[in-house]
């Protein structure tokens, strides 16, 4: 049996001169040359693993932070009111009246999820839950943002069946109602799937916790799953660099989730904090015990000690830096008072969660000492080891931008059955077909509060039973749009989430995010995230809601080509009273048809560019924000409406074809005064639009007048099972029959074979 | 006084939740009765939830069924008290002998989340008696490892007995006759695998068929 040997601080001064593998932990020469200057000395191998995890970035954000410094920038005290914790820390809370607060993240597990699927995505769902259990809140729901290359990319036949079955897995096993989503298919994803994951979660405004560890002599508790050496490297080796060929063999860095594990943890963290046990908390997740504990005691007014010889292992012979490092899921670490370690060592027998005392905060103000069978292998300033380097990368905006920017010609069919093909071309394309064959293998009805999921505009969820408060949420982005136009890509997806929440009666409180690029490295990628961020950091002001947090996640390429930039922007909202949603399903009864907003010739990025063969190029739809704010003055709080349905990629055509499908019903339509084109009228994708269903039109034109919100009639909705088309001078028919079947048949035809797929190593 | 609905959490259990609010809107006393304790506190019948005891890890249900409380159940059970199995709760059923059969992987081999139409088959039941036979209800159902099985012997003697409770109009699972839950020979016993407990507020299910079979035992447990 092999034994480890530690190399200890001691170790560390008498041989200063020792090659140290830092390039291969992912740091840089001058980087390891600071840390020499801030020790003194060379570091330990234990040290070199934490300071090369903390200043990866993935957790130190080195690349991306003068620019999220724009966030902050443009916050309004009035929009900061509202937010209990933001930026920096695990999760944005939002006090949302009546002493209820939310919170909810989205976190990035891309490069896991290409190396595993299964493993990656599952994990990526586990992580995002303890970030939201670390606020001392109970998760209640989560959603996910997924991308893939084409469908029938050999990546994407492995990579989408094993990402959908790890979410299922272990979602489901977790108990939370997995409440909406998003599915893109792009080429640009083949090599480097992106899997987002959010999750939200309830708190009482008094009960939020934070990650700092204060209090000289409190006890530094690890509790949850024994610690392994699964996941080594997770986010220096996978999340902080580019993909290249061969990838599949990083296995070994990809952690193993249990979703058993995390839901007894949940259950158990939240009786801890109803026992008021626990002063600070702290999730395991990128980077391991040596993130936990490091950023704890930086966060605090002491020091802190850790000793490892009481960390519960599940491998033998683990060194200090495996201990440190290791990925292990489904572990939580909290500071306890002395007095109080007795009852929550009681409560975590009570739920079989294994525990230990591995620390306590010291009156030694900044300093982290970390021991190991007896010698001392870390001794630095942890905030040191929390503030890494700041990074000012160039940014230029691609020599190319503006020949991107030409919008090439496009198919524009004028014959009605040339448009009527397209409809089911559209409807049935990879980017619009339905996601029922993903989503259907999804819990969303446990805990009881799920009020619209499946096919909804936006997640509802009852989030109070007494008072029937509820929330209501999602998240969007298009890759396309951004490419052509960062800044107005980003707020195009601010606008769709926001639309998609005012569409339900919610009114938006909050805004998070998760900004997926390529390189930093690249200028002309900082250039798209630093437009990305300002779009959506001036969009939010605009909107006067709050950017409550978010995550950035770099390296999204295949050897030197980035993915198509895709910030995704998730919107809250909050219904005072969720009976009163509006829901996307038309009533069986019939109801007139209006379009709100208006419609241009807008096919930049559209789906009909990319379907009809004529590429990526143009000009995104023109966003005006302010419009998106008079939807949400005529929604929110309002009874008009008996089902709405917001427009985006696919325009009017997709909603229609949406609407009538959902709920079996079929439609007369004229929409000669939409636009002098019918094809531009159903398939340009304008902003700022959503149809409505309702018997109250009069009182409709009248409140939409006053709000300056242009509203179209339509028509009616009917029993003839066909929606009828009227243009300026053509018209014609299609049968709810045959759009439903282009419309549900392409994924389970694509994926219907595939089961789990597993990570296949060639 | 009020019927006493005892509602079974394993670690793992996930819609012991929804089964007490069903229960609750039902009329009934909800008491929450944990996995380790043999105590059932008096309880007059005995919900055990949907979920994945013990992580559902060596074979569904397989590990509750040795738990402390479901001995007591079993004893309780063997004297009339009425029990129902929901999902993992009727997993849980079938290992502890309960009832017959077994539940495997789907057709497909897919979890799969639905709104499934059932049929009434049986109206005697302890937990079906204010339902219609023949009546369709629309209950959701949610699992991977749903499909009906049992050896030809047993299926005759069930179909003979009037022992199928429930069937589905779409067998999306692949169950043996479309069986989607089943009874014991007394009628105090059922499990099924779509879940009424989420089928019980105009709110969040698709329907509040659900509500009966709650509403069928707080009756019985009266009468």
């Amino acid at each position: 049996m092999s034994t480890f040997v530690n190399d200890t601080v001691e170790d560390a001064i008498k041989t200063p001169e020792l090659d140290q593998p830092f390039e291969a932990l992912g740091l840089k020469d001058d980087e390891y040359a600071r840390i020499k200057e801030i020790l003194g000395r060379r570091p330990t191998d234990a040290e070199l693993t934490v300071y090369s995890v903390m200043w990866s970035e993935h957790c130190s954000y080195k690349s991306s932070k003068v620019h999220l410094r724009y966030f902050g920038e443009t916050t309004t005290e009035e929009m900061a009111s509202k937010i209990l914790a933001g930026i920096g820390e695990n999760a944005g809370v939002v006090d949302i009246g009546d002493g209820n607060a939310v919170t909810f993240r989205v976190e990035s597990h891309n490069h896991p999820s290409f190396v595993e699927p299964h493993q990656g995505a599952a994990t990526g769902v586990g992580g995002i839950v303890r970030d939201i259990m670390a606020m001392g809140a109970r998760p209640i729901a989560v959603m996910d943002q997924l991308r893939f290359g084409a469908l029938d990319n050999p990546d994407t036949q492995r990579v989408l069946p094993g990402v959908v079955d790890g979410i299922s897995h272990y979602g489901n096993c977790l108990g939370l109602p997995n409440i909406g989503g998003e599915t893109v298919f792009d080429d640009s994803y083949a090599g480097n799937p992106l899997v987002n994951a959010l999750c939200v979660g309830t708190l009482k405004v008094e009960d939020l916790k934070l990650a700092f560890a204060s209090g000289t002599g409190n006890k530094v508790i690890l509790f949850g799953s024994r610690t392994g050496l699964d996941g080594i490297g997770g986010v220096s080796v996978l999340g902080s660099a580019s993909f290249e060929e061969g990838e599949e063999r990083k296995l070994p860095a990809v952690q193993v989730g249990d979703p058993f594990a995390e839901k007894v943890l949940i259950e158990c963290c939240l009786e801890l904090y109803k026992a008021g046990v626990v002063v600070g908390i702290q999730d395991l997740g990128g980077g391991g015990l040596a993130c936990a504990t490091s950023e704890l005691a930086a966060a605090g007014d002491g020091g802190m000690r850790v000793n490892l010889d009481n960390v519960p292992l599940r491998a033998e012979n683990m060194s200090a830096a495996e201990i440190l490092a290791s990925e292990s899921q489904e572990r939580m670490c909290a500071v306890v008072t002395p007095e109080n370690v007795e009852r929550f060592l009681e409560i975590c027998a009570k739920w079989d969660v294994t525990c230990a005392e591995i620390g306590e905060v010291t009156d030694e103000k900044d300093r982290y000492v970390v021991v190991h069978n007896g010698e001392v292998v870390i001794d630095a300033p942890p905030s040191t080891i929390d503030e890494g380097p700041v990074y000012n990368r160039p940014v230029a905006r691609p020599e190319n931008q503006d020949e991107l920017q030409l919008e090439g010609e496009i198919a524009r069919p004028v014959d009605v059955e040339e448009i009527k093909a397209a409809w089911l071309k559209l409807v049935a394309s990879p980017a619009l077909a339905s996601r029922a064959f993903i989503t259907e293998q999804y819990d969303r009805y446990v805990r009881g509060n799920t009020v619209q999921a499946k096919n909804a505009n936006a997640g509802v969820l009852r989030i109070d039973e007494e008072t029937n408060r509820g929330v209501a949420i999602s998240a969007d982005a298009s890759g396309r749009y951004t490419k052509l136009e960062p800044n107005t890509g980003a707020q195009l997806a601010l606008a769709e989430a926001y639309r998609n929440v005012v569409s339900t009666g919610a009114r938006p409180v909050a805004v998070t995010n998760c900004l997926n690029f390529g390189s930093p490295e690249n200028a002309g990628v900082m250039w798209q995230f630093k437009e990305a961020v300002h779009g959506l950091a001036d969009g939010s002001k605009l909107l006067g809601i709050p950017v409550s947090g978010g995550n950035v996640s770099f390296y999204n390429q295949t050897g030197d080509e980035p993915i198509l930039p895709t910030p995704v922007v998730g919107v809250l909202g909050v219904l005072d009273n969720v009976e009163q949603s509006i829901g996307n399903v038309l009533p069986s009864e019939d109801n007139d048809l209006y379009l709100l907003g208006e419609t241009f010739d807008e096919f930049g990025g559209s789906i009909w560019q990319q379907v009809s063969g004529a590429g990526l190029n143009g000009l995104p739809p023109v966003v005006d924000l302010l419009n998106e704010q008079r939807l949400a003055d005529l929604f929110v709080g309002s009874d008009l409406f008996a089902a709405s349905h917001d427009l985006s990629e696919g325009g009017l055509g997709q909603t229609l074809a949406e609407l009538a499908i959902h709920a079996d019903k079929g439609m007369d339509v004229d929409l000669s005064q939409i636009h002098p084109s019918l094809f531009t009228s159903l398939f340009a994708e304008s902003a700022s639009r959503i149809v409505v269903a309702t018997n109250r039109g009069e009182e409709l034109e009248k409140r939409a007048a006053e709000l300056g919100v242009p509203v179209f009639k339509l028509g009616c909705t009917n029993d003839s099972a066909v929606i009828a088309v009227k243009g300026a001078d053509v018209e014609f028919t299609v049968s709810v029959e045959e759009l439903r079947e282009a419309w549900t048949n392409t994924l389970p035809e694509a994926f219907g074979h595939a089961v789990g797929a597993n990570a296949v190593v060639a | 006084m009020s019927a006493k609905i005892g509602v079974i959490t394993f670690p793992g259990t996930l819609d012991d939740v929804d089964a007490a609010r069903a229960a609750r809107i039902a009329g009934a006393e909800v008491i929450s009765l944990w996995h380790a304790d043999e105590d059932l506190k008096g309880v007059d019948a005995v919900v055990v939830p949907g979920g994945f005891s013990y992580g559902d890890y060596l074979r569904t249900g397989a590990i509750s069924a040795l738990a402390p409380v479901m001995q007591s159940v079993i004893e309780q059970a063997g004297k009339g008290m009425p029990v129902l199995g929901i999902c993992n709760g009727f997993q849980i059923l079938t290992e502890a002998r309960l009832l017959p059969g077994a539940l495997t992987r789907n057709k497909g081999l897919h979890f799969h989340c639905v709104d499934a139409h059932l049929v009434v088959e049986n109206n005697t039941t302890a937990w079906t008696n204010t339902l219609e036979k023949g009546q369709q209800i629309l209950i959701p159902a949610k699992h991977g490892e749903g499909r009906f099985q049992a050896d030809a012997e047993t299926i005759a003697q069930l179909e003979g007995e009037g022992r199928v409770v429930f069937r589905y109009t779409d067998n999306f699972n692949g169950s043996v006759n479309d069986i989607a839950g089943i009874t014991n020979e007394t009628g105090r016993i059922v499990g099924l695998m779509p879940h009424p407990e989420h089928a019980v507020e105009k709110l969040t299910g698709p329907s509040i068929d659900g509500l009966e079979l709650f509403l069928s035992a707080v009756g019985t447990i009266a009468a």
